[in-house]
């Protein structure tokens, strides 16, 4: 228990996938000016994570791994292949399948939500905070409920950044900001301090 | 080439960037660019899928059924990704190394897929190709920028060959390292963005809210 929940800290505060390694930026800086579209995108990417992390680790772990094949018995001739070449490909795939099923279920269900979230919400499967995700869940091997606590809190991360922005933008609106600096640039600059302000979290274990 | 033709590949180096204007690609950008010598190499394996998937998804655009679009373009560019990838690790291995995952991340790069819905899957295949060249090279103008400002003032060097003198080799220079830190990078595109907007007025957001002063009091 204890294990999970230090994972999952880490995931969250020490390395936030948005502030110390840059993933998902894109949308991290264009929907992040109110709080409501924040909280609605932050929700929705914590759902995507949560579901594709753990179903990529069990993908990579059957599917593509070396020597993942072995299941299907030594008779096939299968156990020797290492299909890890293909993955990019696969975790891709299952990502956007999931975009397009949450995609459509928005559409019907919140049709509200739908339209305030406009071209980012195809733009969840080429959000790099998703792709990342499953990839730094191959590169560190995790296992299934380790990737699920992992895609959770990387979710939850990314999500907690964006509504902080949002709330540092809502107020910004009412600065007096250098013409030329007005909207990205200074979006920025904040983004620049809320980042240095988490490298207080580096180190920290539990 | 006629004039329309060049307005599709120099309209997004400066006027539509679409790292300062559009807000696209901008993981990347932040994360290769500690060093020139990477940042070089990325751009030069995006401007190759950007052009690549452009032209696939403009020549296939009427057979695509809306509804799956998304998976169909992303299997391409994730296919022409896997040959780049592919590629650097056979001619190049040392910088595909430097790179890791990041050459991978290039499949979800807003303007690979960006442009391939807002552009090539309406629009015939050169068009698309120019287009997409376009947004490749302002995209690299930005991360080669970024990159020699953050190898030069973090580490006094660039392309590895030293230009400032380090204090520590009994020069002057006394390397930054906030530059070669996560929010270096995200000051120097935001004063980046300060000066080409200080540089092109007409790109400057308008603000929500413009406060008036109703009435003041005078002194005295």
């Amino acid at each position: 228990m204890e294990h999970y929940l230090s994972l999952l800290f880490k995931a969250v505060f020490v390395e936030n996938l948005a502030l110390s390694l840059f993933l998902g930026m894109c949308t991290f800086l264009a929907v992040s000016k109110r709080i409501p579209t924040a909280l609605g995108l932050g929700l929705a990417v914590i759902l995507v994570q949560t579901i594709t992390v753990p179903v990529n680790a069990v993908i990579h772990r059957y599917l593509l791994q070396d020597g993942a094949l072995a299941w299907l018995g030594p008779g096939s001739g299968l156990a020797e292949l290492d299909l890890s070449f293909l993955g990019l490909i696969t975790y891709i795939g299952v990502i956007a399948a999931m975009v397009q099923i949450l995609e459509m279920t928005l559409d019907r269900y919140f049709p509200a939500l739908y339209q305030a979230l406009g071209i980012f919400l195809p733009l969840i499967t080429v959000n790099c905070a998703i792709l990342g995700g499953s990839l730094f869940m191959v590169e560190r091997g995790y296992s299934l409920a380790e990737s699920t606590v992992y895609g959770f809190g990387t979710g939850l991360g990314w999500a907690l950044a964006l509504v902080l922005l949002a709330g540092i933008r809502e107020k910004l609106k009412y600065s007096d900001v250098p013409s030329a600096l007005q909207g990205l640039g200074i979006t920025f600059i904040t983004t620049g301090l809320m980042a240095m302000a988490f490298m207080s979290f580096s180190g920290i274990q539990l | 080439m006629n004039t329309s033709d060049t307005k599709l590949v120099v309209e997004p180096i400066v006027d539509n960037n679409p790292i300062t204007l559009q807000i696209l690609g901008i993981c990347s950008a932040l994360a290769v660019t500690t060093k020139l010598a990477p940042a070089i190499t990325m751009s030069i394996a995006l401007t190759a899928v950007i052009v690549g998937a452009s032209v696939i998804i403009s020549l296939i655009r009427r057979h695509m059924p809306s509804s799956i679009r998304i998976i169909i373009q992303m299997t391409i560019i994730a296919s022409l990704v896997i040959v780049v990838d592919q590629v650097l690790r056979a001619f190049a291995y040392e910088l595909s190394k430097q790179l890791s995952v990041f050459v991978g991340l290039i499949i979800t790069n807003c303007i690979v897929l960006g442009r391939a819905e807002a552009f090539a899957s309406k629009n015939p295949p050169w068009p698309s190709f120019l287009d997409a060249l376009g947004h490749g090279l302002g995209y690299s103008l930005i991360l080669v920028t970024v990159a020699a400002v953050r190898e030069l003032l973090g580490s006094g060097r660039l392309l590895g060959v030293p230009v400032l003198p380090l204090v520590e080799d009994g020069g002057w220079y006394m390397p930054n390292g906030l530059m070669l830190l996560a929010p270096g990078a995200f000051f120097i595109i935001g004063l980046m963005i300060w000066a080409i907007r200080t540089w092109r007025p007409q790109q400057i957001e308008r603000p929500e809210y413009r406060i008036h002063i109703v009435h003041r009091t005078e002194p005295g």
